[in-house]
């Protein structure tokens, strides 16, 4: 081994500790007590089984669950993608002024910093049945009876992923489009492509990895919740998760790692199908 | 037609994208401010606008541990706990991201696995570190150890994340020219690399503070028996319903936006520096 591997490897040291300690072993360990066996009142009893996988994939509710979890994370994708391209397109071929259009990006990514707990509470006095959007609707005689659907929906779990979630798409689209290279458009309109096409033909193809990799947040962050989804939606909806926070609370901890484990092994093949489309690591470098 | 960005009268879509822009940071702002406003709603509580008899009583509501709960105790666990995670990640981070700016056997591997712990699910983890404590190790969970593991898997894949893009910006052969130009090494780091790598530092030690200080599904299992803020305040959207709650929301968010503005306040003064 040379000298510098030897730094290298010194370098990277405590990362890959803190890797293992933190996340290598305890996934590997919810593997492991998925398929231990539960026992009321004695707990983990460490009999091989694969009832809890059995259980749970004959269970309609886990279906019903993963499909609302489904459900959820397609709206909320197509939703944050739709957004977070415009505002990314706006500040980087709109905003002439560097120093404005990066302003104007903080303004967006400042939220990020602060509680998600407090954001999400943040739309009662907005949503809720004397709030803000109800009284104004009644005010101007829009409606007379308040709007139900308004909290404690999936419309209302949809507006709170999409508040907290769309950052992680225009930071990355962002990025993506700030390197396009401004004179591949106008070579675009100087062969005649129209503003449309100048967007899809040009802009969308290049900012490619950067939506790659918005997604992967958003699919994974939307997949793996459980508290904005039953906040926001009263306890009404349930997530692929809820199924887990149910076992935990009867500490059957078996049966919620063996569910833990459907959805892992769901969020990492979508991130591999993504992790196929584009090359993450070498945008990353570049 | 021409370019968005070219001089001239600014085309429709410009308008039509602003106004959608101006929306959209009205969706992000207005709920904030909404609760900022209403934390200062007075004793005829409600939770809803409009504000009657503005005052401050919910503020002190809230460092009055009878009723809502442990927030003053909440706090001072959150924080040195964010502190002791910025300091970690940006030590961890900054040297990994310097490992990689070399090729080695395994890079890859270490890399995809800082990955997979940024995407896997908070529950899920938080499930894994309370099983390792309670059954591998024999101890029991607590926000100096468990939690802070928990913390860092999340913190450190986004600080390396910061660290590749910022030394992407380091070319190797700055380092090369100034040491042709006869700089000693340490020379070479403090005059060529620090000063571009410094800002990205700020930018990691901004990430790994308020992702500690903000976590809540990480934190759910693995803080043991004393909560931490989000925790706290999660306990609270369930048992209170007085406004004290959005006192407890206003005074969080002011530290995290004190934070932030510390932070891209040192990165800006830094940039000024070395533009001069």
């Amino acid at each position: 081994m040379t000298k510098k591997t030897a730094a290298s490897y010194l370098q990277v040291a405590p990362l890959t500790l803190v890797l293992a300690m933190f996340f290598v072993v305890p996934i590997a360990l919810v593997v492991v007590v998925s398929f231990f066996r539960y026992q009321m009142l004695v707990g983990i009893v460490r009999t091989f089984t694969l009832k809890n996988y059995i259980d749970l994939l004959s269970s309609p509710t886990t279906w019903a669950l993963y499909l609302s979890t489904v459900k959820f994370t397609l709206i909320v994708l197509v939703l944050t993608f739709v957004i977070g391209f415009w505002i990314a397109y706006f500040l980087v071929f709109h905003v002439r002024n560097l120093v404005v259009a990066i302003g104007l990006f903080l303004l967006c990514t400042i939220p990020f910093w602060t509680s998600n707990i407090i954001r999400m509470i943040s739309w009662r006095p907005i949503l809720g049945k004397e709030g803000l959007i109800n009284n104004a609707l009644i005010h101007t005689g829009i409606i007379d009876q308040p709007l139900n659907w308004l909290l404690y929906s999936d419309f209302s779990v949809v507006v709170a992923y999409v508040h907290l979630f769309t950052m992680f798409m225009i930071v990355p689209i962002f990025n993506s489009m700030a390197r396009i290279d401004k004179s591949l458009l106008e070579a675009a309109i100087d062969a005649g492509a129209n503003r449309w096409g100048v967007v899809w033909n040009v802009v969308l193809p290049l900012c490619k990895t950067g939506i790659a990799l918005g997604a992967l947040f958003v699919v994974t962050l939307v997949m793996g919740d459980f508290f904005v989804v039953t906040v926001m939606s009263g306890g009404l909806s349930g997530s692929a998760t809820s199924g887990i926070f149910n076992d935990l609370q009867i500490l059957n901890y078996p049966r919620a790692a063996a569910n833990a484990v459907l959805l892992l092994i769901i969020v990492l093949l979508i991130a591999a199908a993504i992790f196929r489309l584009v090359d993450v690591r070498k945008e990353l470098v570049r | 037609m021409s370019l968005p960005s070219s001089p001239g009268s600014r085309p429709w879509t410009f308008y039509v994208l602003a106004a959608f822009f101006t929306l959209f940071v009205i969706f992000l702002y207005g709920p904030m401010i909404s609760v900022l406003v209403l934390s200062f709603q007075g004793p005829n509580a409600s939770l809803v606008f409009p504000l009657r008899d503005p005052s401050t009583m919910w503020f002190d509501e809230l460092f009055n541990p009878r009723r809502t709960g442990d927030v003053v105790g909440a706090f001072d666990r959150s924080l040195p706990l964010a502190l002791i995670v910025m300091v970690l990640t940006v030590l961890i981070s900054v040297t990994a991201g310097f490992a990689f700016r070399r090729r080695f056997l395994g890079a890859s591997l270490i890399f995809y696995t800082a990955i997979a712990s940024l995407i896997v699910p908070g529950l899920v983890l938080s499930i894994g570190i309370l099983v390792t404590f309670k059954y591998l190790l024999g101890q029991s969970a607590a926000w100096y150890t468990s939690a802070l593991g928990a913390h860092l898997s999340w913190a450190l894949p986004f600080g390396l994340l910061i660290m590749f893009a910022i030394l992407g910006r380091l070319n190797p052969s700055y380092e090369e020219a100034a040491y042709d130009l006869g700089a000693s090494r340490w020379q070479t780091v403090k005059s060529v690399v620090v000063p571009i790598v410094f800002p990205g530092v700020i930018a990691v030690a901004l990430f790994g503070f308020t992702l500690s200080y903000d976590e809540f599904p990480r934190s759910w299992l693995t803080v043991g028996p004393k909560n931490t803020l989000p925790l706290e305040i999660w306990t609270m959207t369930t048992n209170v319903t007085s406004p004290a709650l959005y006192a407890l929301g206003t005074v969080t968010t002011i530290v995290s936006f004190l934070v932030i503005i510390l932070a891209l306040g040192s990165i800006l003064i830094i940039q000024r520096k070395r533009s001069r």
